[in-house]
């Protein structure tokens, strides 16, 4: 997701300056996405630029609230209508980690696999914890975001489950050290 | 101060070539005020664990130990007591008896254990209020839908002074909302002073325990427990790694 689409949906509530769109912006998302004001402007001056968003005149405090465009609310209604890509997202590092340490030699995968079970674990109870403390009525949008990533965490363990379900089933042999050149020289000597 | 102490089990089913080893010498205390999880694979010992923690089991070797007593050590029919008295099970079939209204559902163990028939009733109905379920005392389980059945089993399992709720999948294959809403109940009975055991695949759900310990092959080989700073997880979206 991008900033531009956050801020593009919250003017859709009405005009709004920056540090009120940060305010804003922190408060959707929980804190989970920390924004800097710098960001905002840096992202109002190009929605500005590509006419998505105007300028109004600024208030008696000295502050400019922005106001979304007719070409603003086309592009935010496009981007509510398009699916997110899961090929867009920056690629699985964990996911890699354990295919690599599948074929790298002197390391136990089920160690791999177990620890990070743990630590996402660790992270779902937090989650949990996190949760039963939302008033459910009254921040839904917050409990959504909680929801989402307990959901991730929990099909994380579950994918674990299934890596340690498969290395008990098809039990791969261990990969073993090989020599380079120069050791076997070394052997040899 | 701990409620359940399972000391070096061992739980052999069988003799010989064929014997299984269900479980091969695990330690767990659970403290009043904590609720463990136990996660693995099927065929790990959960439920065995599960059973031997709750008396329906005896270990092959070592000791289970229920508020300070060796289970071991008790007649049958005071074990039978404890578990009565002191011991609420969730299992994942319900175990409802038909022909009882969910209120006397929940007043039959009371009953057994020598209580009048009109306080244990009203007990039961202060149960059934308190998971949410107010005036269906009369209703038979078949007039009840899936959560409401198992809140009465839950209700049934945390009623009177029970010191260890132990429970096996108690959310079934209720609904995401009805399935939580088990854990809260099962959480806040722990909080009061309960000690509970969890067993559990679904890790969202073992997410509500204080601890969880996983077991492979009969043998604990981790526990999680919570983060020293959990506010660090929400510094980066999707957090943790």
């Amino acid at each position: 997701m991008s900033v531009k689409h956050g801020l593009l949906a919250l003017l859709q509530r009405g005009p709004m300056y920056g540090y009120q769109l940060r305010a804003a912006f922190e408060e959707s998302t929980g804190g989970t996405w920390p924004l800097n004001i710098g960001q905002v402007y840096t992202t109002l001056s190009r929605l500005e630029r590509d006419e998505l968003v105007r300028a109004l005149p600024e208030n008696e405090a000295g502050q400019r609230p922005y106001q979304i465009t007719k070409a603003g609310r086309a592009d935010l209604a496009a981007w509510f209508a398009t699916p997110v890509s899961r090929s867009d997202r920056p690629r699985d590092e964990l996911a890699i980690k354990l295919a690599l340490a599948l074929t790298t030699p002197g390391i136990d995968v089920r160690t791999v696999v177990q620890n990070q079970r743990a630590a996402t674990m660790r992270t779902l109870q937090e989650y949990t914890r996190l949760k039963a403390g939302i008033d459910r009525a009254a921040d839904l949008a917050w409990l959504l975001v909680v929801d989402s990533m307990l959901f991730q965490a929990e099909a994380e363990i579950r994918w674990l489950d299934h890596c340690e379900a498969s290395l008990v089933r098809y039990a791969p042999p261990p990969v073993t050290i090989v020599a380079t050149a120069d050791e076997s020289e070394e052997v040899r000597a | 101060m701990s409620v359940l102490d399972v000391r070096d089990v061992h739980r052999v089913h069988g003799r010989g070539e064929t014997a299984v080893h269900a479980l091969r010498g695990v330690t767990l205390t659970v403290s009043s005020g904590e609720l463990v999880a136990v996660m693995g694979p099927s065929g790990s010992g959960k439920s065995t664990l599960l059973n031997l923690a709750g008396g329906l089991d005896r270990p092959t070797q070592g000791e289970v130990v229920v508020d300070g007593t060796v289970l071991a050590r008790c007649s049958r029919r005071a074990l039978a007591a404890l578990r009565r008295r002191r011991i609420g099970y969730v299992f994942q079939d319900l175990n409802l008896l038909a022909s009882l209204t969910a209120a006397e559902n929940v007043a039959l163990p009371l009953e057994l254990d020598g209580v009048g028939v009109r306080r244990a009733r009203r007990i039961a109905e202060s149960a059934l209020s308190e998971v949410d379920l107010d005036g269906i005392g009369p209703r038979f389980p078949d007039e009840l839908s899936g959560g409401q059945q198992q809140r009465v089993a839950i209700a049934r399992a945390l009623v009177g002074d029970r010191r260890l709720v132990l429970a096996d999948e108690p959310t079934g294959a209720l609904d995401s909302h009805t399935g939580e809403a088990v854990l809260r109940l099962l959480r806040s009975k722990v909080d009061s002073g309960a000690a509970g055991v969890l067993v559990t695949h679904e890790a969202r759900h073992a997410a509500w325990a204080d601890r969880v310990v996983f077991l492979r092959d009969g043998l604990i080989v981790d526990t999680a427990g919570p983060v020293d700073q959990p506010e660090e997880l929400l510094t980066t979206p999707g957090g943790g790694r």
